[in-house]
């Protein structure tokens, strides 16, 4: 069976700026896909290629076995896209919003409700939705996408600007989506949220794809070292450098790092000297495959 | 997290329908829902034009003309020796008092106080005016012109062989007012067609409500004709209200075929719906589409005759006004509501509209954007 997205070498100029140079890959059903990377790497032009909202200059996307290009009305209800918060009619309140939404997919007022309660939004139906916390706009603005049961779920960014609880409880909310069998496609610039949620991510920067897979082999597979760091002050810099020779061993006023590609024998040998106070032991992230990547730090 | 085995239920790819009318109409209801908490709008579409017929109606609508004020000095027999009747007819159009100092009561005259005073030398019926206001200083020469010349004839003995009698050609009830209501009107619904249809085509791009509904399965033909049904709901809002008050406190008399200004109304709102499709079509705030709107809507009014008519201005000034949509629904209203003609009279006016609107939304087509980039 098909891949339920198919890109094929798909390539976008703004001017002289090559927003997407050649960006190639295949979501299958179900999947929990996510496009990482810093602001202006092509991840949102990426997906509103796909999405059917731009044409690409080259290339071409096949999402549900159809053309995403030109607009096409067998497919749009099949699909459900999240825009910026802000995507609402003025001045009408939730419920409004939804029911109106639901309408143009020819869903009924009371499915339109019923979605209200699934992003837990029931209690401000009748709120207007230039009222609504950052949390919740974003929410509704998931539940307008999703209002019709379409099988593809986009989200562009759709934790950004949102306080951690309100991350966190998005989160939940995404996850629940996807366990419901629809494929997810998220574009991010969070690195943690990416490694949380995504099956697959795709990492891309400056317009093109640098690495695709599951975000854990994607860490495993750069043999990085683990930091470990304790205290200051609880073991001299030199103290440690004898005792670790292989490890790279830094130390600040408040702590002592330690990256080494043998944690159990340093955090052993920090045992015995009782100096595991303040102990914090951090593992290789997307955010060290994207240093090795492009050589620079991950800035969103 | 990590793909599960057991997927609980495989999403059914349903494509739900729906009919286009259904979509239409809950369009239309979420712009009316807008519309309706929108106090700038409601204000501008409805109580704006409303409070331009209060201003004109009570300026202009209360009597037919006004008295012009005149001061007698001293005694004038011409005058003052008048039959009782004679008397009456003057009293109609000139309020007259009576004062004994000259220099002063000159002096009111040249201050605008009162429209002329006037003394008699002899035979002679001496007139003071002022050239300041030279339409007042007309009016007064021509009614005292004529009453010279009838205290002329009635010296003679003989009586008058020649008489005049003016006859309105219009229903005798017409006052100002008839002509006010239906330009006022015309301009009010210009206004709100092209202010709401530029500014929600700014916002709608803006807020990226056009790339929402752009996908969704609904049609473009779906969302303007979304849009025409508010629009036209609006003008109808519009027209109801201002005919209840200029009925209700200014005596409007509507003519028999009054309800043929429905459809000139209703293809009037089109071509200023398409006006304002254009303006927003290629504006990048709702400010810029206000401004090209104005910059429309303004002009229009005036050269369409909706405060005043516009017989009276230069021949090129009034070939000029035929461009206007708004001078062809002006005249269509005037014809059926107040002049009285026939439903079919208006015919052309509403073709002329109609042209209008398929000339001007052709354009706006060409340049219409979904996105702002």
């Amino acid at each position: 069976m098909a891949s339920t997205i198919v890109v094929r070498d798909i390539r976008k100029w703004y001017g002289d700026t090559h927003a997407v140079d050649g960006v190639s890959f295949e979501v299958e059903e179900g999947e929990f896909f996510g496009i990482l990377g810093p602001n202006g790497a092509g991840k949102t032009t990426t997906l509103e290629i796909i999405e059917g909202l731009r044409k690409p200059d080259s290339g071409e996307v096949t999402l549900l076995g159809m053309p995403a290009w030109p607009r096409n009305k067998q497919l749009l209800p099949r699909i459900g896209v999240q825009l910026q918060a802000s995507s609402f009619f003025e001045r009408l309140t939730t419920r409004e919003q939804i029911r109106t939404f639901a309408s143009l997919y020819g869903t009924s007022a009371a499915d339109a409700d019923r979605m209200l309660e699934v992003v837990g939004l029931a209690d401000k139906a009748e709120t207007r939705t230039d009222r609504l916390s950052g949390g919740q706009t974003q929410r509704l603005a998931i539940a307008t996408a999703l209002v019709h049961g379409p099988e593809v779920l986009f989200l562009d960014e759709p934790t950004a600007a949102l306080d951690p609880q309100a991350r966190r409880n998005l989160w939940d909310l995404l996850r629940d989506i996807n366990a419901q069998g629809r494929t997810v496609i998220l574009t991010t610039h969070h690195l943690d949220e990416a490694e949380l949620l995504c099956d697959r991510v795709a990492i891309m920067d400056h317009g093109k794809i640098l690495e695709l897979g599951p975000p854990a082999s994607l860490v495993r597979g750069l043999d990085a070292p683990t930091r470990i760091g304790v205290e200051a002050g609880l073991m001299s810099l030199d103290e440690a450098r004898r005792l670790f020779p292989d490890a790279d061993v830094a130390a600040d006023e408040v702590s002592l790092t330690i990256s080494t590609r043998e944690p159990a024998t340093v955090l052993a040998q920090l045992a015995d000297r009782n100096a595991l106070r303040g102990l914090g032991v951090r593992g290789a992230s997307l955010e060290d495959v994207f240093l090795n990547l492009t050589g620079r730090e991950y800035r969103a | 997290m990590t793909t599960t085995e057991t997927r609980p239920e495989r999403v059914a790819s349903q494509v739900p329908t729906g009919g286009w009318l259904t979509k239409l109409l809950s369009l239309a209801r979420a712009m009316f829902l807008s519309f309706r908490r929108d106090r700038a709008a409601l204000f501008f579409t409805l109580l704006f034009p409303l409070i331009f017929l209060v201003i004109f109606g009570g300026l202009f609508g209360s009597t037919g003309t006004s008295r012009q004020d005149v001061v007698e000095i001293g005694s004038v027999p011409l005058i003052d020796q008048l039959p009782q009747d004679a008397r009456a007819q003057l009293d109609e159009v000139l309020k007259i008092t009576k004062v004994d100092d000259r220099t002063a009561a000159i002096d009111k005259v040249r201050n605008g106080d009162v429209s002329g005073a006037v003394e008699q030398n002899g035979n002679t019926l001496v007139l003071h005016f002022s050239a300041a206001d030279s339409a007042v200083a007309g009016a007064i020469q021509g009614i005292l012109e004529s009453f010279v010349q009838s205290a002329n004839v009635a010296a003679s003995g003989q009586p008058p062989r020649f008489t005049l009698d003016s006859q309105q050609v219009e229903d005798k009830s017409l006052s100002y007012i008839q002509y006010l209501t239906p330009g006022l009107l015309g301009w009010a619904i210009a206004l709100g067609a092209t202010f709401g249809a530029a500014a929600t085509l700014v916002t709608w791009r803006q807020k990226k409500i056009l790339r929402r509904l752009r996908l969704s399965p609904v049609g473009i033909p779906t969302i303007i004709g979304a849009r025409v049904v508010f629009a036209v709901g609006v003008a109808l809002v519009q027209m109801v209200i201002f005919l209840a008050v200029a009925s209700g406190f200014f005596h409007l008399k509507l003519s028999h075929y009054w309800w043929m200004s429905i459809p000139l109304v209703m293809a009037g709102t089109l071509a200023f719906m398409a006006i304002g499709l254009l303006a927003g079509s290629r504006a990048k705030s709702d400010e810029a589409a206000s401004a090209i709107s104005n910059l429309i809507t303004i002009p229009m009014a005036f050269l369409s005759g909706s405060f005043f008519p516009i017989n009276l201005a230069p021949r090129w000034l009034q070939i000029l006004a035929e461009v206007f949509p708004l001078r062809h629904l002006n005249d269509g209203m005037l014809d059926v509501m107040v002049r009285g003609k026939g439903p079919v009279s208006v015919l052309p006016q509403i073709g002329i509209l109609l042209g209008f609107t398929v000339v001007i939304s052709g354009i706006a087509a060409l340049l219409f954007r979904w996105e702002e980039i």
